[in-house]
């Protein structure tokens, strides 16, 4: 009887949990099966499979705008996406290293200050730093989307690595010291490739958040020709409604596809990166 | 990096200031000297155009006493967060005990659920949200099969904040991932102990797995609290992007964005910047002080 019981409920909960999983993944199963609606079907035919089929909206929508095509917005953003990637690697992991393995003068208080910078909100460096980049006649150029990722700025993914080279067994370091490595070969030869799987978390959602982040590429990009992804389906799309809703669902699903990518084959890495850091 | 092989082990200080270095220029360049400029920058009149004009507390009187927009702004925020970061981390937390449940699949469904929370802050899902939204859109589609009318969620400005925090809630994943690894830790013998002494389940969530989660939770909140706060993208391309319709978009980032970047009020955009940094301040102490009340920190701690 009982153990009757426990199937029944299990069953149900599996269902459930189905179900909430379906309903989930619908407005992206929307936007899938939409981008390959015909646009007078788009809003009429609400059904996910559609009884006419077309790949225009890619075609149509890869053209972009102004002469610009999307070849050149995905250019961009996966320009500033990788270089943003590196120097989120090299810088993060040199302060990591510091902070985890070495000890030195005031190391206390500059590790409070980057646990504070992680809870900082954007918004209160953002005019200044506006001010500075655009003194520097860096406004329309990439530079003040890349240049902060290689001044370590995104304290979070220290702390990431922190916790994981704390992790790592000192034995390793002390036999190394002892055979005379110093500490830059340590950092290069020891720490760095057992550093790997926090490196490829780092690495992938940097290059996400990289590749959404609308807010600065906003504020720094005005000129068609540096536009990125985000800004470019922004630029396609016309709140007032006169958009052509094909074209802007194809190129959403483009949009989507590297991070999902990125994620499904990662995924390991980037869920426990998830996880690591929330542990404390 | 020569030296320090001869030295005794407990100093570093130039090959560790080395290592830093990338992060202190960052830190004084990008982030100290800016939030002091942005406070100075606070008690001017400034439009990049010409130097900030000293103005004292002007910009703060206008913004308490004169600013219906503030306000408005502020209120909308207030209601956006209370609303979604309940709501997400109650969904998190119900589906990360209900596939802890030692599922078969659990990497598929895990999967599935994260997934939201990876595309959402993208403009595209944005869009679509607007669109399924939209008073001829799939929800209302949704909600007709039972009878019921559903209003223009976009276009009505007393409903748009309901799409914009259904956003928020859906990407609930990435805080299930976290609680799901929280409840990974908690020892079954407690389980099994509480199981002899005949605890059901219910008694079971309430005596270990949720005092076992209270520091994961804790971290949830302060993240989600933080981030929630600063919501930008769905408030500018779900609405107008001025705000719009009627103010129901014009989050406290949005009309932030829109002070200092549209009108180029850059001092008022600092004060505004420096209030939103006090708010999300008070909020993230009043958990901190309140911390060692409600989160347990057991003996779990040495696991990792």
């Amino acid at each position: 009887m009982l153990t009757m019981r426990g199937t029944y409920s299990r069953v149900i909960r599996h269902v459930l949990i189905v179900l909430v999983g379906l309903a989930m993944l619908y407005p992206v199963l929307w936007l899938l099966s939409s981008s390959f609606k015909p646009n007078q079907a788009i809003f009429t035919d609400t059904g996910l499979w559609s009884h006419s089929f077309t790949i225009d909206n890619y075609k149509n929508g890869w053209k972009g705008f102004q002469g610009v095509s999307f070849s050149r917005f995905f250019g961009n953003s996966a320009l500033i996406s990788i270089l943003c990637v590196l120097g989120n690697i090299v810088t993060c992991s040199l302060a990591a290293y510091a902070f985890a393995r070495l000890e030195f003068k005031l190391k206390k208080v500059w590790f409070a200050l980057m646990l504070v910078t992680i809870m900082l909100p954007y918004h209160v460096t953002l005019v200044p730093q506006y001010i500075i980049f655009s003194k520097l006649g860096w406004i329309n150029t990439f530079a003040p989307l890349i240049l902060p990722k290689w001044l370590a700025h995104d304290s979070f993914f220290i702390l990431l690595m922190v916790q994981f080279i704390r992790g790592l067994p000192r034995e390793l370091d002390e036999s190394a010291t002892i055979d005379g490595c110093g500490q830059g070969k340590l950092y290069l030869r020891i720490i760095l490739p057992l550093l790997t799987p926090a490196l490829i978390s780092t690495a992938i959602f940097t290059f996400i958040w990289t590749w959404d982040d609308f807010f600065s590429q906003m504020i720094y990009i005005s000129d068609i020709k540096l536009f990125t992804v985000q800004l470019g389906i922004r630029a396609l799309y016309d709140p007032s409604g006169s958009s052509d809703w094909g074209a802007l669902l194809a190129i959403s699903v483009l949009s989507l596809l590297p991070i999902t990518l990125l994620f499904l084959m990662f995924q390991r890495y980037f869920l426990e990166g998830i996880a690591t850091t929330g542990l404390k | 990096m020569r030296t320090s092989r001869r030295l005794p082990i407990h100093t570093h200080n130039r090959t560790a200031y080395a290592f830093l270095l990338p992060w202190l220029i960052g830190f004084f360049c990008l982030t100290l000297g800016p939030m002091l400029g942005s406070l100075y920058l606070s008690l001017t009149k400034y439009n990049l155009l010409r130097p900030p004009e000293w103005i004292g507390f002007a910009n703060f009187k206008q913004i308490f006493t004169n600013d219906a927009t503030f306000t408005h702004s502020l209120q909308l925020t207030f209601v956006y967060v209370l609303l979604s970061v309940p709501l997400r981390i109650i969904f998190a937390l119900l589906v990360a005990l209900a596939l802890n449940q030692g599922i078969r699949g659990l990497g598929i469904y895990r999967t599935v659920y994260y997934i939201p929370s990876l595309l959402g802050g993208s403009v595209a899902i944005s869009i679509v949200w607007r669109q399924i939204f939209d008073s001829e859109g799939v929800i209302n589609a949704f909600l007709g099969w039972f009878g019921l009318d559903g209003p223009a969620w976009i276009a009505n400005p007393d409903y748009l904040i309901y799409p914009i925090v259904t956003l928020s809630v859906w990407q609930f994943g990435s805080a299930m991932v976290i609680f799901l690894a929280g409840l990974k830790q908690v020892p079954a013998d407690l389980y099994e102990a509480s199981q002899v002494d005949g605890a059901g389940k219910i008694r079971q969530f309430f005596s270990i797995s949720l005092p076992m989660l209270t520091p994961v939770l804790f971290f949830n909140l302060i993240m989600s609290i933080i981030n929630s706060f600063q919501a930008f993208t769905p408030a500018y391309v779900i609405g107008d992007g001025h705000g719009g319709p009627l103010d129901a978009s014009m989050f406290y980032t949005l009309y932030l964005y829109l002070k200092g970047f549209s009108y180029f009020d850059m001092g008022y955009a600092s004060a505004l910047a420096w209030i939103m940094l006090l708010i999300i301040a008070v909020f993230t102490g009043i958990i901190f002080a309140t911390s060692r009340f409600w989160v347990f920190y057991g003996d779990g701690k040495e696991g990792r």
